[in-house]
């Protein structure tokens, strides 16, 4: 036991290990509390419907802050390319493609006007995107007067519908499968492509990266377009789950999306995260809600549950790194 | 027989209204050390900026190998041959000791996905056989935030010299550091001239310079002011001619 406890894949797991404990424990607690709704499938099912669509945006926004930085606009940016996407569907009948790609390059302009405001004008990326947050969804309302818009007579029953969010075997909601995919290529980009190389260097010691021949400008002017994309990607699979667009769309995101990154145990000061842990983080950020009610518990307590958890999570991680140093 | 690696000529690099350094003109030899010196805000860390790609001068010729060059960024002058090896600013400390040594120029596949095994395998190479590392308790997984100042100043020459530098750009590589890893340091910048490397090496401690550079250039509010070949001058000569220069901003030139 000791051998394992002092092996190399336990030193260097250390966030890993604990954050899928507390998972592991979280789950138990549900399981033991609320054993006639954890030992049925339709729960599991409500997650796998529900978390990827903040879940997509926590492992992409894990890159922006491995790199010390921060975006608050995504929930704006989510607002903004659901309107889009919501418009030209309905435009073209039901032109995906078009919707699409139209919908995440305006996703990625986005990012590439955080991550410009960030690098080329020298704002603080917190200052920058509450900017961009307001603007993109004021642009929003703006365009929408406030009102909705129903994409189901051009969305619901075609192929795009079905590969988004319908059930595979009838079961399992195809956004989780998509969740999980992109969790995968987002976990082995971050850890062995040379940009996800890059972020961990920016963010770790900007000054230092630069002298090693890394271009710190573009390194966050990606990872910010990236979330871009990812922020209209997880827009459009709401909007297929939904079939329909609402001007506040997005605005719940903020908190949940960042919670998970946090709790996943990425460093607040750059350098160091997991994508694993992020997604961890999702699991247990996404099941909080019904789980706390399951447990007999009333909504009231879901917020402050919340709270505690991620207030817990990051004061042991800032402990585990400061005994490492 | 001599012969040239790096020259500079009219050298001229303004921040603003500042001129940090005016019409300066240097050149270095193959397998020669060249030391630096002179006070704070003499413009050292500019020139070596300079050089490395950094910064760029605002007018004035650079040759490498004898050919005009000009250089851009800090890939482009590694690319040619020149290596930085910054004191505290050498490594990034979470990260591990193998991503460190290729960080920016990773080896990667056409995708830019990384050779993982191959730097590992690489790193190790490096640790063993260029810096002597055999300390069981370093391995290339290590971060390098265990290291002491000596060990990663090592690291940064093992990098240097893998990646088969011409230049080596010395900043301060003693500052911080004990005794006896400054000696090593230092023996390490004389073992750079037995491959034919040269060296641009700056350092507050005239003892430490004195002992491994071959020439002195002294520098003063962006200008050159003196430049000594270490068999025309003695230690005891040099702190004379700095402590002169300090009192007075000034350098006696004796014929």
């Amino acid at each position: 036991m000791s051998s394992l406890l002092n092996s190399y894949f336990v030193k260097t797991h250390k966030l890993e290990i604990s954050i899928t404990i507390i998972a592991i424990v979280l789950f138990l607690i549900y399981f033991l509390g609320a054993p006639h709704v954890f030992t049925r499938f339709p729960i599991y099912r409500a997650f796998m419907q529900s978390m990827p669509f903040f879940g997509i945006i926590a492992i992409s926004a894990t890159f922006v802050v491995t790199l010390g930085e921060i975006d608050l606009s995504f929930p704006s940016i989510v607002g903004i390319t659901s309107l889009i996407f919501g418009i030209i569907m309905t435009s073209t009948d039901g032109n995906f493609f078009i919707a699409f790609i139209l919908a995440t390059s305006l996703g990625m302009f986005a990012g590439l006007v955080n991550g410009l405001l960030v690098t080329k004008i020298g704002i603080p990326s917190i200052v920058a995107t509450i900017g961009t947050l307001f603007f993109w969804r004021g642009l929003v309302n703006v365009i929408s007067q406030g009102s909705g818009i129903a994409i189901v007579d051009v969305a619901d029953g075609t192929w795009h519908h079905m590969i988004f969010v319908e059930k595979l075997f009838g079961k399992i909601p195809m956004q989780f499968i998509w969740f999980i995919v992109l969790t995968g290529l987002m976990q082995w980009v971050y850890r062995y492509h040379k940009f996800g190389n890059h972020i961990h260097f920016v963010g770790d010691n900007k000054a230092s990266a630069q002298m090693m021949g890394i271009n710190v400008d573009n390194v966050k002017i990606i990872a910010f377009v990236q979330l871009g994309f990812f922020s209209a990607l997880a827009g459009i699979f709401t909007m297929y789950e939904m079939l329909y667009f609402w001007p506040t769309q997005g605005e719940g995101l903020m908190l949940t999306t960042l919670a998970a990154v946090f709790v996943g145990g990425t460093s607040v000061f750059g350098g160091k995260g997991t994508i694993f842990g992020t997604f961890i983080g999702v699991l247990i950020i996404g099941s909080l809600e019904s789980g706390i009610v399951a447990l007999g518990l009333s909504g009231f307590y879901v917020k402050f549950i919340n709270g505690l958890m991620i207030t817990v999570a990051v004061t042991v991680y800032a402990l585990i790194q400061r005994r490492k140093n | 027989m001599t012969e040239e690696l790096l020259k500079l000529q009219n050298i001229y690099k303004n921040f603003g209204n500042v001129k940090v350094l005016k019409d300066v003109n240097i050149k270095i030899n193959k397998g020669e050390v060249v030391a630096l010196i002179g006070d704070n805000g003499a413009g050292k860390s500019t020139l070596i900026k300079v050089i490395t790609g950094v910064h760029s001068p605002n007018s004035g010729k650079v040759f490498f190998k004898e050919k005009e060059v000009q250089i851009k960024s800090v890939a482009q002058s590694r690319k040619m041959g020149i290596e930085a090896v910054y004191q505290e600013r050498a490594l990034c400390d979470q990260q591990e000791l193998f991503r460190n040594i290729f960080a920016g120029r990773e080896i990667t596949n056409s995708f830019g996905f990384l050779n993982i095994k191959k730097q590992r395998k690489e790193a190790e190479k490096i640790l063993r056989d260029y810096i002597g590392f055999t300390s069981k308790a370093i391995t290339v997984d290590s971060p390098v935030m265990g290291l002491s100042g000596g060990e990663k100043q090592g690291v940064a020459f093992g990098r240097s010299l893998y990646f088969n530098s011409d230049l080596i750009v010395l900043d301060e590589p003693t500052m911080g550091l004990s005794i006896q890893e400054t000696e090593k340091v230092l023996n390490f910048v004389k073992g750079l001239k037995n491959e034919n490397k040269s060296a641009i090496f700056i350092d507050h401690n005239i003892i430490h310079v004195y002992g491994a550079a071959d020439r002195f250039i002294i520098l003063d509010r962006g200008e050159v002011v003196g430049e000594f070949n270490k068999e025309d001058i003695s230690r005891e000569e040099l702190v004379q001619k700095m402590i002169q220069l300090h009192e007075s901003g000034k350098i006696k030139v004796e014929d």
